[in-house]
């Protein structure tokens, strides 16, 4: 009996503002149900890219052959096939290396967390430090995707319209889509533009975090814990790219 | 000697590498890599359809584990603060492949309606 009235008043006073039930600090938790609500955010985009995917024709052909055609879905392959200074027809290489990009640099974030847990100031800077460029390099290369994207092939795509105009189109917009259907490239905007937003975000929030590590606002502190903190909305935007890279570029 | 461990303030000391979990980090990057370069020869080898399309789910699935689980630090947190975070995640799985079924159907009934 007497034990029963110890757990239930240590229980209290465990909910109560007393003690960290979940053993991670209040920063952290909301840290945490914030990504899982940016994750929300990011299925309802994915979902509406399989949804769209789904009730669209498929290319039936042989890979190819593939044409593309404002009719079915493309094989994203034949469309991401360019890499910088080569004409060649490299597909989807540079997609990988931005993922390879990307996941670097999230080992470079843990490194950073991990030196602060030993309060490593210098190891912390270093590893901030690489984290920032790998980011950046990151945008850059989507900078150059987007680019390559919205110009086009020099070939374009010839497009009857219902009432029996004839266009010739080059590239893809929001309106228009020399790749395939507009709903193709209308997700890739928005997909990948609401990922490289959340990049740009993270890399100016890690140069602050950078500023203050070296500034040694959190040596006074005397905890490294804001590291750790952007190291997790860091992984995050780095998961968000592992899935993008399967569902968009890959299946 | 058993207080000289308790830091706190401004009395933090830099404290040495530790090897060990450098190199389990180290690990967990090598298994990320070759799951990505897997994924990309499999593109280009394996012919596209269901079998190709679970292969990815999956794969994506076990990078996600380590990236959540090793890099997020989630496999050492509090089991409740795991399920809080799993288990909404199920859901969110759930909806997605309510979704793509949906899409079948609609896209049977946009052939049905005009042709």
């Amino acid at each position: 009996m007497a034990t029963a009235v110890i757990d239930e008043k240590e229980n209290k006073a465990l909910w109560a503002g007393d003690a960290e039930p979940l053993k991670a600090s209040y920063g952290k938790l909301m840290m945490w149900f914030f990504l899982l609500s940016d994750a929300l955010t990011f299925s309802g985009l994915l979902i509406t890219y399989g949804f769209s995917r789904y009730s669209h024709d498929a290319y039936t052909g042989a890979v190819d052959a593939f044409k593309a055609s404002v009719h079915y879905w493309p094989i994203p392959e034949k469309v991401f096939t360019h890499i910088p200074f080569f004409h060649v027809n490299a597909p989807l290489v540079f997609v990988g290396l931005m993922t390879f990009i990307l996941i670097l640099s999230s080992v470079t974030m843990v490194l950073a967390v991990e030196a602060g847990h030993r309060n490593d100031k210098k190891d912390v800077q270093k590893w901030m430090l690489w984290t920032i460029l790998g980011g950046i390099a990151f945008l850059s290369c989507q900078a150059w995707e987007w680019t390559i994207f919205i110009q086009g092939s020099p070939e374009g795509l010839i497009v009857n319209d219902p009432d029996g105009t004839v266009r010739h189109i080059f590239g893809a917009n929001l309106i228009e889509n020399e790749y395939g259907p507009r709903l193709f490239a209308d997700l890739f905007f928005f997909i990948t533009g609401f990922h490289g937003t959340h990049v740009l975000s993270g890399v100016i929030i890690n140069i602050l975090v950078f500023y203050n590590v070296s500034y040694g606002t959190y040596e006074r502190i005397g905890t490294y814990e804001m590291v750790e903190k952007v190291g997790l909305y860091w992984h995050f935007v780095d998961l968000v790219w592992v899935f993008v890279f399967t569902f968009y570029y890959l299946v | 000697m058993g207080h000289a461990s308790h830091h706190s303030g401004h009395s933090a000391e830099v404290q040495p590498r530790d090897p060990a979990k450098i190199k389990h980090l180290l690990t967990v990057t090598l298994i990320l890599g070759v799951l990505t370069a897997i994924e990309f020869v499999l593109a280009f080898t394996v012919p596209r359809g269901a079998i190709l399309t679970t292969i990815f789910v999956l794969m994506t699935f076990a990078k996600t584990f380590y990236i959540v689980g090793e890099f997020m630090h989630l496999k050492y947190e509090v089991k409740l603060l795991i399920w809080a975070i799993a288990l909404p995640v199920l859901f969110i799985m759930w909806l997605i492949l309510a979704m793509l079924i949906e899409a079948d159907y609609v896209h049977a009934a946009i052939e049905y309606i005009f042709g």
